[in-house]
């Protein structure tokens, strides 16, 4: 049964937050810090890099650290840390409290996106509440050592999710992102050493905690261990948010868990990761499954676990002409081939999807998506090169459908 | 054309030096001195601008980059109902062009536009992470999810009233 009042300090204490916390803040830093390298625990934002690891970079001589958690979730197909925020914010924070201790960190700030107004408020009132019971502030847990949270809301731009666009728009700047090196956990907000973590992550250090690396791998597979937030939606019976242990058949969480796809039909194409990911044919998708090699294997990645399932009666060249509307609506600009090449694609897409494009345009499609990866300060071109090309390759047939001068191509030699 | 000299009520002047103390520069506090202006006086006018510059100890021409780089500020004097139809992939599949059109066909003005009244603002917009609950929208600071043609009438009604 839901409790609607799952987001309350009393009923996340009745669940047993917390207890994993207190235990943390009585270990020395270097112990948990040990504990999540030994967990194996990899980032869920989207690129799956070790949390344990990405810890130990900070310098260890520092006068400042901050830990900035990244809730700014903009990834389409993705909101599984829209579920965490509004529904157990304390088990975010909690992770926080062991993370700042881990890396010795007085202050952290959370990075909220502005259009989530309820997670804004729900996140706001678990802090308080924190705060009114000692948890956070200058004697976070009775340990002796200050636990500093604000909460910081952006105020609508995708490239935020980004992390040196983060710290950015936290310093009050337009939220760009940053050359690297130097790496956030060398030179990261207000030039100290940062490290920036996903909700989701945070949220799975109080197991990890108080049940110890062993029991983590435990669960899932032995490069991705543990469980993972599946948001499931779009030609779906059951959409929602599922937790799986990592390594379970793509098929499982579609067909049994997500109910199978809407209407008895047949599934034509799969995103496994949020809309960056490249798109993965029926085929694919229910040889796949959910961790992180596995979709690597195929060419994907499981990135943010945004799972978008598309059924036969799609239109391959509509579905990319909204993710390239998408990726041109929110390049921040900074980077003149990705400013120009998104809006150049996306016009193209669009041209072919309208069936005014010509064979000369889906060439050059192709060609602007293979110019504009890698060269950019940020992963945000490769972010729609990626579906560009996927879709293209996987799905030829359908944009060669879709142009005005296919009768004439096809006669010609 | 100017408009009276915005100024903080003592309670937020208050509330903005507490949030001072959270951070080590003043610039940082511009995005939340944006939204309790927002919240405080409307909208984000040249006038509000200065106010923010002169409370963050930065320039007018900063402020207005950030306020018109994030798409959340609103720069025109605010519209009674601003409704923001998702319109990226998820929402697509689960039927948002027809939400919108419908929303078009309704308040005789396409997305973009606001009504003569100046009571409503369609405007699509990109991913508002409620994918799983998809058709959806954003009204000032409501979700509404899972949307169909019958229930997005029966909001109308209500607000038309």
């Amino acid at each position: 049964m839901v409790n609607p009042d799952s987001h309350a300090l009393v009923s996340a204490r009745a669940a047993g937050a917390y207890r994993a916390s207190a235990k943390a803040l009585a270990e020395e830093p270097e112990e948990i810090v040990r504990l999540v390298k030994d967990s194996g625990l990899r980032g869920r934002g989207g690129a799956g890099f070790p949390t344990g690891l990405k810890w130990t970079f900070l310098p260890k001589n520092r006068d400042a650290t901050y830990l900035c958690v990244n809730a700014d979730e903009s990834e389409p197909g993705t909101f599984k840390d829209r579920l965490i925020l509004e529904k157990d914010p304390h088990l975010l924070i909690e992770g926080i409290v062991i993370a700042c201790h881990a890396i010795r960190c007085a202050h952290a700030y959370l990075y909220i996106r502005g259009e989530f107004c309820l997670p804004y408020e729900r996140i706001r009132a678990a802090a308080a509440e924190a705060y009114a019971a000692g948890l956070l502030g200058p004697n976070a847990g009775g340990s002796g050592q200050p636990i500093d949270l604000t909460i910081h809301r952006g105020a609508g731009a995708y490239i935020c999710g980004e992390e040196t666009a983060l710290l950015n728009s936290i310093e009050g700047k337009k939220g760009q992102p940053r050359m690297k090196p130097p790496f956030p956990t060398n030179v990261g907000l207000f030039g100290k050493p940062t490290v920036i973590n996903n909700v989701e992550t945070l949220a799975n250090l109080p197991f990890i905690v108080e049940n110890g690396p062993d029991a983590y791998r435990a669960i899932g597979t032995e490069k991705s261990p543990g469980t993972r937030l599946m948001s499931v939606s779009g030609h779906i019976e059951k959409p929602g948010v599922y937790e799986v242990a990592h390594g379970v058949p793509m098929r499982g969480l579609i067909e049994d868990l997500a109910g199978g796809v809407r209407g008895g039909r047949k599934l034509k194409a799969l995103i496994p990761g949020g809309s960056s990911t490249p798109v993965l044919t029926a085929e694919e998708a229910y040889a796949v499954n959910v961790d992180f090699e596995s979709v690597q294997a195929t060419g994907s990645m499981l990135g943010s676990g945004g799972c978008i399932v598309m059924d036969e009666t799609t239109d391959m060249v509509w579905a990319l002409d909204k993710l390239a509307h998408f990726y041109a609506h929110e390049s921040c600009g900074q980077c003149t081939p990705c400013r120009e090449g998104s809006g150049w694609i996306a016009e193209i897409v669009q041209k072919i999807a309208a069936g005014n494009g010509t064979r000369k345009d889906l060439e050059k499609l192709e060609s602007l998506a293979a110019q504009i990866v890698g060269n950019t300060i940020c992963v945000f071109s490769d972010a729609l090169a990626m579906p560009v090309v996927s879709h293209v390759t996987k799905f030829r047939a359908e944009f060669e459908a879709h142009l005005a001068d296919r009768a004439s191509s096809s006669a010609a030699p | 054309m100017k408009t009276e000299k915005p100024r903080w009520s003592a309670a937020r002047a208050e509330e903005i030096e507490a949030l001072r103390r959270r951070y080590p520069t003043d610039h940082a506090l511009l995005l939340p001195v944006l939204w309790m202006a927002q919240r405080d006086f409307g909208w984000i006018s040249h006038e509000v601008m200065e106010l923010a510059a002169e409370t963050c100890r930065t320039s007018p021409a900063h402020v207005y980059s950030l306020a018109t780089f994030y798409t959340m500020f609103e720069l025109e004097k605010p519209i009674r109902y601003h409704i923001q139809v998702c319109n990226n992939l998820s929402c697509s599949l689960t039927g948002s062009e027809g939400i919108l059109a419908h929303l078009e066909k309704r308040l005789g003005i396409r997305a973009g536009e606001a009504t003569a009244d100046g009571r409503f603002r369609l405007t699509a917009v990109e991913c508002l992470a409620s994918c799983g609950t998809g058709p959806a929208m954003q009204v000032n600071d409501a979700y509404y999810e899972n949307l169909t043609l019958e229930t997005v009438d029966a909001l109308l009604e209500e607000w038309m009233k």
